[in-house]
């Protein structure tokens, strides 16, 4: 495996390890997440679902996943 | 035909009962609950998905939120960063704007930090949220947070989770002769008896999670704290007699033998 053609992110806390021109959308699909039940931040900034295509990512980009759970 | 609908942000509801979702053994039961309680908003949190196990259950799949509202809280935030964060995260899942803001200042009794409230409160009513906020009894911040753009005041009865009833009546009745916004008590109710007094002091709405998702039979209690409410409210509505230390007969004295 070349590792130049590999980037590191973390992706709600875990690390893994993906592909160079990786986007958003990639991830999203890989991770089978319910778009239409989350919401996605790229480096702590709130990401347009509609553009997860056009978001390619980047070495250390941090992404967090977030959805509705029972709380008070 | 009722007419005496509780209006938040424009938004009318029948029910006055606000339940949260949080701390029931399971999915099932929760949606149960919430069921039988009549209510017609449940506060929901905001948490990272489990991305190495997706066969966990999903709130949405269990509390359809068509049919009933999601109001987006921040609990477990101790800063206004951290609530503006997860409450922006939450309008972008499926653009809520009303929610509740809850920031906490205090791990062990769970008080609001009004200082942090009061600030988020301001920004999030400048971006255009309907802001319905966990606060303390106190006329003062209640009344700043107000002024602010609060689309609710949702003050304490006694801590989260703490189950003592309204500790500080005095305040309650204070700030329901000075809230011009619907008033929400929003955390330690114990008991039906709690929801009770507390619509009978013209509180608009009551919130509970724990006493009805920690108690023994909590179908029976959700369904104890729905007539609560009602009866509570209705009896607010009816008009009560003055209490009177004096005793007044049932009885006309007219031919009595």
């Amino acid at each position: 495996m070349n590792k130049k053609n590999k980037i590191k992110i973390v992706v709600n806390g875990r690390l893994l390890t993906v592909n160079l021109k990786y986007s958003l959308k990639n991830l999203i699909e890989k991770l089978k997440t319910p778009i239409n039940k989350v919401a996605i931040e790229l480096n702590e900034e709130i990401i347009d679902k509609k553009k997860l295509n056009k978001i390619f990512l980047k070495n250390k980009d941090k992404i967090e996943i977030v959805h509705f759970i029972g709380g008070g | 035909m009722n007419l005496d609908t509780l209006k938040i942000a424009k938004k009318k509801f029948k029910s006055r009962l606000i339940v949260g979702t949080g701390k029931y053994r399971n999915m099932i039961e929760c949606s149960k609950a919430i069921k039988i309680s009549g209510a017609e908003i449940v506060t929901v949190a905001v948490r990272r998905v489990n991305i190495s196990d997706r066969s966990k259950p999903l709130l949405m799949d269990y509390i359809d939120p068509k049919k009933i509202m999601y109001l987006p809280n921040t609990a477990g935030c101790f800063n206004s960063k951290d609530a503006l964060r997860t409450l922006r995260l939450a309008r972008e899942i499926g653009d809520w704007k009303i929610v509740k803001l809850e920031v906490l200042g205090d791990k062990k009794n769970l008080f609001p930090d009004m200082i942090e409230t009061l600030k988020s409160t301001e920004v999030l009513t400048k971006e255009g949220f309907k802001v319905m906020v966990y606060c303390n009894d106190d006329p003062l911040m209640c009344k700043r947070l107000e002024n602010a753009g609060a689309s609710a005041i949702m003050p304490l009865a006694a801590p989260i989770g703490s189950g003592l009833g309204i500790q500080n009546k005095t305040n309650i009745k204070i700030l329901r002769q000075q809230t011009k916004v619907p008033l929400i008590i929003d955390a330690g109710i114990g008991q039906a008896s709690d929801a009770v007094q507390a619509m009978e002091m013209g509180c608009d709405a009551v919130l509970i999670n724990t006493a009805i998702a920690k108690a023994k039979n909590p179908f029976q209690m959700a369904e104890a704290m729905k007539y609560a409410v009602i009866s509570g409210r209705k009896s607010f509505l009816s008009g009560r007699i003055m209490p009177n230390l004096q005793g007044s007969p049932s009885t006309s004295n007219k031919g009595i033998i």
